[in-house]
């Protein structure tokens, strides 16, 4: 039985990126639909990736990465898809490394399936220090506060089944969200799965988080880590097949 | 010197605003991203308050000699101004977001009854999603 998989791909002034990024994933899998999410760019994202066969969804003004995120699984929990795989706009992610992703949700393993930098100790991807240590300690923190071993949780290459479809496009944090949303999945009683991928160098534009943000990230995630961890979240059954 | 009543008291009234706050983010009436200048205020208020050497200094760098609290006064004045600035800010944003939103709600009214009235029912949101593998 096939399934129904969805590609949402949140993305912010692209344009030099998204057309390859939809190209990709459709080449790997022609029956995965691609929806991107366009977080009110000022240049031709929306239209290049329509251009290029994705169902566009334009928002009426920025709504920040996890807004734009959560957009798309509302998109796939209203159109029934089986199966959803997060990947960015600029290109970073593999599409090839899709099939890595679903194999846990397709053996009906895991709920959330998350693609790791720091799984094999070998992985090639060597951050700046400073981020290094930040990425160490969220997964730490993670780790402790939901009762299982995440070794990044800061990845935006992620896989949801149905259960996680309805678990993040109910609640999903709309500033920095990687981190937050990975503990109130766990702490929801979401399967949780990791698998090695690689990430490249981005290709246009540059990283989101700039020195001066890097604070106020540091700050709102230990705050949300924490608020998380003192609320009671009912225990989602997860998606039995 | 600063009354120790007085210190006493501005440890309370930090320690119970912080807490205010920290019950609003965890019910979700309150954003962390809202919330974050409301705690650097309890948190600057409840070390001044503690600290009292600290705010005696403090005052003296000031010229503020007879009588130290009003220092504490002064920061909290300051705080809250600070507070009502970024949400004046939050406000203007959303006004014209909301603007926004209204202005769309009425070209994607206006196209929508010219679709219905010209017989173009709209096709089901599915319809499009069924292939055939």
């Amino acid at each position: 039985m096939s399934r129904k998989i969805v590609a949402v791909v949140p993305a912010y002034n692209e344009a030099a990126a998204i057309g390859k990024v939809v190209d990709e994933i459709r080449s790997f899998d022609p029956s995965i639909d691609v929806v991107v999410v366009d977080d009110a760019s000022t240049d031709e994202t929306a239209s290049v990736a329509h251009a290029h066969g994705a169902t566009v969804l334009e928002l009426p003004f920025n709504v920040g990465i996890g807004g734009a995120v959560q957009t798309g699984l509302r998109y796939a929990l209203e159109h029934g898809y089986d199966f959803a795989v997060r990947l960015d706009g600029d290109g970073q992610h593999d599409a090839s490394e899709i099939s890595k992703l679903l194999e846990p949700l397709e053996r009906g393993e895991a709920d959330l399936v998350i693609g790791s930098r720091f799984v094999d100790r070998g992985g090639s991807y060597r951050p700046p220090f400073a981020r290094r240590v930040g990425i160490r300690v969220f997964a730490r923190l993670v780790s402790i506060l939901g009762g299982q071993r995440v070794t990044d949780t800061t990845s935006g290459f992620l896989a949801l089944d149905r259960a996680g479809i309805e678990l993040f496009a109910a609640e999903y944090p709309h500033d920095y969200p990687e981190v937050e949303a990975t503990l109130v999945a766990l702490r929801s009683g979401l399967r949780l799965a990791q698998v090695q991928v690689e990430m490249r160098e981005r290709e246009t534009g540059s990283s989101s988080i700039t020195f001066v943000r890097s604070l106020y990230y540091i700050v709102k995630v230990m705050l949300a880590l924490l608020m998380t961890s003192l609320r009671r979240y009912p225990r989602l059954q997860g998606a039995r097949r | 010197m600063t009354p120790l009543r007085i210190s006493i008291a501005g440890v309370l009234a930090s320690v119970l605003l912080l807490l205010v706050v920290l019950e609003l983010i965890r019910g979700r009436r309150l954003k962390e991203r809202y919330a974050l200048l409301w705690l650097a205020t309890g948190v600057v208020l409840l070390v001044l308050s503690a600290w009292r050497d600290g705010l005696n200094t403090i005052a003296g760098w000031l010229g503020v000699t007879s009588y130290p609290p009003a220092v504490l006064f002064a920061v909290a004045t300051l705080f809250i101004l600070l507070v009502l600035l970024h949400y004046s800010t939050v406000l203007s944003k959303l006004t014209d977001e909301n603007v926004e939103l209204a202005q769309r709600v009425a070209l994607l009214e206006e196209r929508m009854s010219r679709l219905e009235t010209s017989g173009q029912v709209m096709e089901q949101p599915t319809a499009h999603l069924e292939r055939v593998d």
